[in-house]
């Protein structure tokens, strides 16, 4: 198909590169520079979707980030994005691209039968319709919904794109390259600041792309060039294109969308497709413009009705005609520039003013040129069904309230100007008090709270000579006050027509008779009649009108229907704008990627793993890992068609019968110096600690402030002001922050370091009757007796050369040692252990037989200290000392925690001796009794006890101290479960811990 | 994101940082006798203020130290940084 409506020469695409592209299934042809809106133009497409509510037919109504309608489906190198703008993407070789919400297809949509029934579909209707009957919403309304809503469907591929995260600092952020921007940068930038420039679209200059304006003696857009090509070659300057800065945040930090991949086939290999920028300003100048705004009337969402603005920037940047027999309804004098535009090409423009008599420079020309010229004048329909065939218009009263007589002239395209809103988005983020700005009726920044200021058009300034001015002052001064530099340039001479003043017209009233829908937001279907109901029910905030019609919630955030909106509630309302206020403005200013968000951190890297030393060795040998907070820790080893209950079974049996080697590198370790290190432990701890001998290990529980069992573990004393703490893997960060802050800010005079060792030390548990054998062939040299090396015991050592530590404590209730060595020798002392250890039927065990042998023992650990108990709970009231003072003691007297009831830890074995018992279950002491069944505590725990071959498991259970004996039900609704159980004690094997002390 | 002044440091990002809650409050001294009111109220109690809050951070990607930070909990503004031994005036 041949680009007719493409001019033959002109814009700024490369007419040397042709691109083919499908949009519908069917090729078309663009140039290199092209938008997907300006191909499809340039070929006479015009219908591009349907709406969401109603299904009519969409076209498009801008060029760039504020268009509500061209959304659509984008497919790019076996991917498939939805919710792209058109007006945004760029043309590259083999796009592919669908409409979306219409199905069959675009030019029959059967969810425009919406269309005819639009009297039933007025402002909240979703929310007074299908609220009832509330059957009816699974069965009906919602699948019917989610068919004809929707703006594409999101691929559920993993996206094998990369996107990555940048932070950066700079003393001056200037968000927009127009000529505001380019001013303040490059005044600045001249003055010594580190700049960063962005610009949303690909080619930079902004308004001086597409408007007839000279610049010391070149044409605007040259002037754009030659800075932008200075601004590159500063090391101070970073320039960035296709990037939005899409959302303020607090303390200057703005975050920033660079599109690097986006506009091309495919992604360079190693290359991001975006990379999320967040900037740390200084200082932040907003220089992102304005946005013309739309004159409504009635069905102002034909396709071929669109913003003047935009039908000139096809024609000067893409070289494309939006129709060939146009008509510009303006009330400000941007409309004729794009009429001279369509004139000077050839065409015939018709001009609807609905001024009466206004003169300025631009008006003139337009005169000169022979332009026809309607003053007081409006459209008052567009006709047509899926593109604009003509236009009904009409000459309007003074007053603006009453039409002459209606006539229908032919045209192909309706070009609207209602003037320009300035894009206030990022100032009203970062906090700005906005104010209505009466001359040009839109709100512009006001009251700054953090550092920024917002120049140029954004900040309702439209003529250039002020903008420029204003803006290389604004740059110059920021600079100065950041660099202490005053490099001040000089301003070039501006050349520009003088405009006018604008009629604060804006909505075309309805002819007698006639029921127009007049639309107010085009991508959500509201219309002036969806406000008037609103007003008329009786909402009244802008919050309230806004989420009931949702006006301006759209993806494209009202960034056409906002004021247009405000003015309507304004004048229902009999209130100023003011008084009415606009809605809040929240980032994203524009959609931003799930991807670009989540940046590197999915998959593997979405957390750091760590791996042991011995990490290795364990693979080697058929590890199945499992995760234990961000360790990698073997979950149990292998051993041919084993599953996990037989390898754990297995490994936790040779524990209790030989020997077994652990690897418990994991363990958190603190060390601990200084004179005050005893008196330290002794106020973190329940049990008392001053008196621990050198060369002595003691266990210790740790409470919050609260009463609540905060951790767990052992700490020696390995020499005089000098201990070895250690936590458990979950909560060793949690415990080093813990005594820090106790010896920060609440006893600052205690004399002590602590610092993490957790890397340095790899950890060998060595457990079972035939271990001490063992430790005996490790340390040939070394008395280990029950009288040399005690239960609680510490030694250093040398094993086989490498400086060793050696500990006689216990996790598995059996007699045991851990050994710990410098982390670089970990794997030396591993593979040690299992060759000296080979004789005496050595097996390394993974997490699964440890929890075994500790829940068989009874010793309490993460399951039951989980951050809901206190010691009695967990049978440690043993530990608390009576005669100190220590953190948390005071709340253990609080009367819940010393009621005769309170829950404890206990045994629970089947009656059956064989059903396994869920984790988690309820138990209860009738199973039949009638919903809600009173639960008297829940399981924590549970393993199958290699001991007495039978299943175990620990409970937390109400009066547990007076339960032992009683029979019981676990009940697991999860699982259908009901399994008669009996209370037994938490000490299943070696009640009186003889075995640790053998 | 916030920007917050460590008295070792200098400035650093926020998610540098972990957050300790009120920094007015005191523990009461141990071995001394706390009525249930006093004690519920250094661990419970909390004032949830608009407007200026001394609160505590802990440095913990950066230095370890635990900082006193003053804070305006509508506009996260922030005044004034002192180090755990420095007294809030
Ligand atoms: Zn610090």
């Amino acid at each position: 198909m041949s680009q007719n409506f493409r001019l033959e020469n002109g814009g700024l695409i490369n007419r040397d590169k042709k691109i083919s592209f499908k949009f519908n299934g069917k090729t078309y042809y663009g140039y290199e520079g092209d938008t997907l809106a300006s191909a499809l133009i340039a070929n006479g497409v015009h219908l591009i979707g349907r709406s969401f509510k109603y299904h009519r037919p969409r076209g498009f109504f801008g060029a760039g980030v504020d268009e509500p309608y061209a959304i659509v489906q984008l497919f790019r190198n076996g991917e498939t994005e939805p919710n792209i703008k058109a007006t945004e993407q760029e043309l590259f070789e083999g796009l592919v691209a669908t409409s979306v919400n219409c199905w069959p297809s675009v030019n029959f949509d059967i969810g425009a039968i919406n269309n005819f029934l639009r009297i039933f579909l007025p402002a909240g209707f979703y929310y007074k319709t299908f609220m009832w009957p509330k059957s009816f919403w699974y069965r009906v309304y919602e699948p019917f919904i989610r068919k004809a809503a929707g703006l594409g469907v999101a691929s559920i591929k993993h996206d094998k794109e990369r996107y990555e995260h940048k932070y950066e600092y700079c003393d001056l952020l200037v968000t927009g390259s127009g000529p505001s921007g380019l001013a303040s940068a490059y005044a600045a930038a001249k003055n010594g600041a580190r700049v960063i420039l962005a610009e949303d679209k690909a080619r930079f200059g902004g308004s001086l792309l597409t408007s007839e304006v000279n610049i010391g003696n070149q044409s605007g857009k040259d002037w754009a060039d030659g800075i932008i090509a200075e601004l590159k070659g500063m090391k101070n300057v970073t320039v960035k294109n296709r990037s939005q800065v899409f959302g303020y945040y607090d303390h200057n930090m703005l975050v920033m969308s660079e599109r690097l991949s986006d506009h091309l086939p495919k992604t360079k290999k190693f290359h991001p497709k975006q990379r999320l920028w967040y900037i740390r300003a200084n200082e932040v100048l907003i220089s992102s413009g304005s946005i013309e705004r739309p004159i409504v009337f009635g069905n102002n969402d034909t396709p071929g009705v669109m913003l003047s603005s935009a039908a000139k920037e096809y024609l000067k940047v893409y070289g494309v005609l939006v129709g060939k027999n146009p008509l510009v309804f303006t009330n400000n004098d941007s409309g004729y520039e794009t009429a001279i535009e369509f004139k000077k090409h050839g065409i015939d423009p018709i001009i609807l003013d609905t001024r009466k008599d206004p003169h300025s420079e631009i008006i003139e020309e337009a005169k000169n040129l022979k332009i026809d010229i309607k003053f007081s004048h409006v459209v008052v329909a567009a006709q047509g069904y899926k593109k604009v065939k003509s236009a009904d218009i009409a000459k309007i009263s003074e007053n603006k309230e009453e039409l002459g007589k209606i006539e229908n002239i032919k045209c192909d395209c309706i070009c609207v100007s209602g003037f320009w809103t300035p894009t206030i988005h990022l100032a009203s983020q970062s906090g700005n008090k906005t104010k209505f700005k009466e001359d040009i009726d839109a709100f512009v920044p006001g009251i700054s709270k953090q550092n920024e200021k917002t120049i140029g058009a954004a900040n309702g300034s439209f003529s250039l000579d002020e903008t420029l001015k204003s803006s290389f002052e604004a740059g110059y001064e920021l600079s100065k006050k950041i660099t202490n530099k005053d490099n001040k340039i000089s301003f070039p001479n501006v050349v520009e027509k003088k405009s006018t003043v604008h009629d604060k017209f804006w909505c075309v009233p309805l002819p007698k008779g006639k029921s127009y829908k007049r639309f107010l937001d085009f991508q959500n279907d509201v219309a002036v009649s969806d406000i008037e109901i609103a007003l008329k029910e009786g909402y009244r905030s802008i919050e309230h009108v806004k989420r009931y019609t949702t006006l301006g919630m759209a993806t494209d955030q009202g960034k056409t229907s906002n004021l247009n909106g405000l003015q309507l509630v304004s004048k229902i309302e009999n209130k100023v704008v003011p008084a009415v206020g606009h809605t809040t403005f929240r980032p994203p200013y524009t959609p931003v990627s799930i991807g670009a968000i989540v940046g590197r951190e999915v998959g593997k890297h979405s957390k750091p793993t760590r791996k042991s030393p011995m990490h290795s060795w364990h693979e080697k040998n058929n590890a199945v890992f499992v995760d234990a907070g961000v360790w990698l820790r073997p979950r149990y080893y292998k051993r041919g068609n084993e599953n996990l209950f037989e390898a754990s079974k297995r490994e936790a049996k040779n524990v209790r019968e030989n020997v077994g080697v652990c690897d418990v590198t994991t363990l958190g370790k603190i060390d601990i110096k200084g004179p005050d290190a005893a008196e330290l432990l002794n106020r973190v701890y329940t049990n008392a600690w001053l008196k621990l001998p050198v060369g002595k290990a003691r266990y210790g529980v740790m409470l919050r402030e609260d009463g609540i069992v905060m951790d767990d573990g052992t700490t020696t004393r390995i020499s005089e002001n000098h201990y070895h703490m250690t936590t458990t893997t979950a909560q060793a960060a949690n415990v080093l922050s813990h005594l820090e802050y106790y010896l920060q800010l609440v006893w600052p005079e205690l004399n002590v370091n602590v610092v993490s060792t957790t890397e340095q030390w790899a950890g060998a548990a060595i457990a079972g009757p035939r271990s001490r054998d063992l430790l005996q062939k490790l340390f040939p040299q070394l008395d280990v007796s029950n009288e040399g090396l005690p239960f609680m015991g510490y030694m250093e050592a040398d094993l086989f050369g490498v400086k060793a530590k050696i500990f006689r404590i216990s996790f598995s209730g059996e007699l045991a040692y851990e050994v710990n060595v410098e982390s670089d020798n970990g794997n030396f002392m591993w593979e040690k252990i299992m060759e000296v250890g080979e004789q005496l039927k050595i097996q390394p065990y993974g997490t699964e037989a440890l929890s075994t042998l500790r829940i068989e023992m009874g010793h309490v650990a993460g399951s039951e200290l989980d951050g809901r108990t206190i010691p009695y709970d967990n049978s440690l009231e043993g530990l608390l000392s009576k005669k100190k003072d220590f953190i948390g003691k005071r709340s253990l007297s609080r009367k819940a925690f010393v009621a005769d009831d309170r829950q404890k830890v206990v045994g629970v074995v089947p009656l059956d001796k064989k059903t396994s018992i869920p984790e988690g279950s309820h138990l209860v002491k009738d199973s039949n009794a009638p919903l809600p069944n009173p639960k008297l505590g829940y399981i924590s725990a549970s393993c199958w006890s290699v001991e007495h071959d039978n299943p175990f498991s620990l409970a937390i259970l109400k009066d547990g101290k007076n339960m032992i004996g009683e029979k019981l039900f676990v009940m697991s609704p999860l699982k259908n479960k009901v399994i008669p159980v009996e209370i037994v004690s938490s000490h299943y094997v070696d009640p009186k811990g003889e075995r640790v002390r053998s | 994101m916030l920007h917050i002044k460590c008295p070792h440091c200098g400035m650093r990002s926020q998610n540098e940082f972990s957050y300790g809650g009120d920094a007015t409050v005191k523990r009461p001294a141990l071995n001394k006798d706390v009525s249930d009111q006093d004690w519920n109220n250094f661990i419970y109690n909390r004032k949830s203020l608009r407007g200026k809050h001394w609160e505590l951070w802990q440095h913990l990607s950066g230095c370890r130290q635990w900082i006193k930070v003053e804070r305006d909990t509508a506009t996260h503004e922030i005044f004034k940084t002192l180090k755990a031994n420095e007294e809030i005036s």
